[in-house]
């Protein structure tokens, strides 16, 4: 089984039109979608949900004013700025519970807080193990985690051949939290400078974590002097480039009908990314 | 003015909005904060002048062998399960530690103390007219936010300071925007921009930060954007048109203010209305 994550390090490069389409192509596979915050895989696979489970981030303290007598001790101790006029500011507070060590009274305890939901849902090409952080929240790490395991738990039970992953953008906590310990990734990248610039931090990512990744240039034609530096860039490094993707209207036009551009159109693009499916496919993962 | 340029989804042009804009406005009055501190780019638009680049430190755990008990209570106080004891090992898992202090607190031999561990830099410099500030976040870290609070540290009250935010809508973003007079959300007009929009405005709204929306690729697409928008009478406030050259254009790193300087009227324009909306502190 092995599982392919797409990456970014820069949003809106494509990361979903690739993985929704890669998801229509490949048979036996578990979808999922590692992007939390702001889950976009869900619109082109027409989601059918089969189970919800909740999910709790980190806990959040709560100052009873009544029993307070304003001494600032939790003031004092918090290193997140979260008490002003002793309250606490849920979004601020990051759950240590140091406060309510601190508390001389006892007037702090530290609660649960309903930080988003999961789900298994059916789609036409398979499972797919997808989230929805609540605004606002912390902890999105750990519900990749939580949305990982699931995806991991039903590709044995269904000896699936793949786990397709779409990622978050970034490099930080849910873009590691995808990453890690995952087969192989495939960085989608698009040839302006900013694109390059985080190219090349996402690729040293993969890097420290041991994880093979692979390059694919979306809307490569935009700049082909930049997708040349992409290449050398990759060259440099020991990564290959495995697919160059052209920039096609037929892209918006599928994400607007809500469907995998490979299923709506036989046009450049479309042709491109089956191309790199198959290469996906079919490349060994030392 | 604190303004905060967001958008949920990633790739939509809130660089681009931030830098433009900055560099519309009355040079050495306006100054810009990159705070996505994951992938930061306004510096390649903007090409500043560094003048000072110093680390950023989060305090963690240091552990003194020879009065540690191995009791456990430090591991048992952490939140983050980021020490943890062995038999007569204490294991310090320095990544995930938020820096919060309580296992130094609870430890009774007075055995953890705290050592400063870097995570990144701020640096800061001057582009034109513009004063920079950026945060740069080490590759393989995690955590971004006190990154971010060191970025905005160095806000100048005086000044009017345009943060740039980081894609999604957790703890980062909550980072960036909180605090802020006003929000413009860029975002695109097909479903994904309308989606990641929505949670946008939501976190938004938690924060009390009145918000409006900047139309990005405006042309091909559908209409659930501008749809969205009336219904939930969030005002938008420009529309830049699908073009080719811009993206081309930005492709070479280039701002829409100085690839095409007619748009610095439009944004001038921009920020009057986001100030008369700040002003009026409507909640939209």
């Amino acid at each position: 089984m092995k599982e392919i994550v797409v990456l970014s390090g820069k949003g809106g490069t494509g990361k979903t039109t690739v993985l929704a389409s890669f998801a229509a192509l490949a048979e036996n596979s578990v979808l999922c979608d590692c992007d939390v915050d702001a889950p976009n895989l869900h619109l082109l696979l027409a989601p059918r949900a089969e189970e919800v489970h909740e999910f709790y981030g980190l806990q959040v303290a709560h100052i009873d004013s009544e029993a307070c007598n304003e001494c600032g001790a939790c003031v004092d101790a918090c290193r997140f700025e979260a008490i002003q006029d002793f309250q606490v500011d849920p979004l601020a507070c990051e759950g240590c519970g140091l406060c309510a060590r601190v508390c001389p009274l006892d007037a702090i305890s530290m609660h649960d807080v309903l930080a988003g939901h999961w789900y298994v849902s059916r789609t036409r090409f398979g499972p797919l193990v997808h989230a929805r952080l609540r605004a606002a929240q912390e902890n999105s790490g750990k519900l990749v985690m939580a949305v990982r395991k699931r995806a991991r738990e039903l590709a044995q039970q269904t000896d699936a051949i793949f786990i397709l992953s779409d990622g978050p953008p970034g490099i930080g906590c849910p873009a590691i939290s995808s990453l890690s310990n995952a087969s192989l990734a495939l960085i989608v990248s698009e040839p302006s400078l900013s694109g390059i610039h985080d190219l090349e931090r996402v690729l040293a990512v993969c890097r420290h974590f041991g994880v093979t990744a692979l390059v694919c240039i979306n809307k490569f034609d935009l700049s082909e002097e930049n997708s040349r530096r992409i290449e050398d860039h990759c060259g440099d490094v020991g990564v290959e480039v495995v697919g160059r993707i052209p920039f096609d209207p037929d892209v918006t036009l599928a994400i607007v009908q809500g469907l995998p551009v490979v299923e709506t159109s036989d046009g450049a693009a479309s042709r491109e990314i089956r191309a790199l499916w198959e290469a996906i496919a079919t490349c060994t993962v030392p | 003015m604190i303004l905060s340029v967001a958008s949920g989804k990633g790739g939509t042009g809130k660089t681009l909005v931030a830098t433009s804009l900055a560099l519309s406005l009355e040079q050495g009055t306006v100054q810009l904060l990159d705070c996505d501190v994951e992938e930061p780019n306004a510096h390649i638009l903007l090409r500043p002048q560094i003048d000072s680049s110093r680390p950023v430190t989060v305090p963690v755990p240091a552990v003194d062998k020879e009065k540690c008990t191995y009791c456990g209570l430090c591991s048992e106080a952490c939140a983050y399960n980021a020490i943890a004891v062995a038999g007569r090992t204490v294991l310090v898992f320095r990544e995930l530690c938020h820096g919060c202090g309580a296992c130094s607190h609870v430890c009774p031999a007075g055995a953890v103390s705290e050592e400063p561990r870097q995570v990144g830099v701020v640096e800061s410099g001057r582009a034109g007219g513009v004063r920079f500030v950026g945060g740069r976040l080490n590759v393989s870290e995690a955590m971004a936010g006190p990154l971010i609070r060191a970025v905005k540290k160095l806000a100048d009250p005086k000044a009017t300071v345009i943060l740039d935010a980081p894609p999604g809508t957790s703890c980062p973003v909550v980072e960036t925007i909180r605090g802020s007079d006003f929000c413009v959300l860029v975002t695109e007009p097909t479903p994904f921009g309308l989606s990641d929009l929505t949670i946008a405005v939501e976190v938004a709204r938690e924060l009390n930060v009145p918000c409006s929306v900047v139309i990005n690729r405006d042309g091909p697409g559908d209409e659930g954007v501008e749809r969205y928008c009336a219904q939930e009478g969030i005002p938008v406030l420009m529309r830049i048109p699908f073009d080719r050259r811009i993206a081309e254009a930005y492709c070479r790193g280039e701002t829409l203010a100085a690839a095409m300087p007619s748009w610095q009227q439009a944004f001038r324009e921009l920020f009057d209305r986001v100030r008369g909306l700040a002003a009026v502190g409507s909640v939209s």
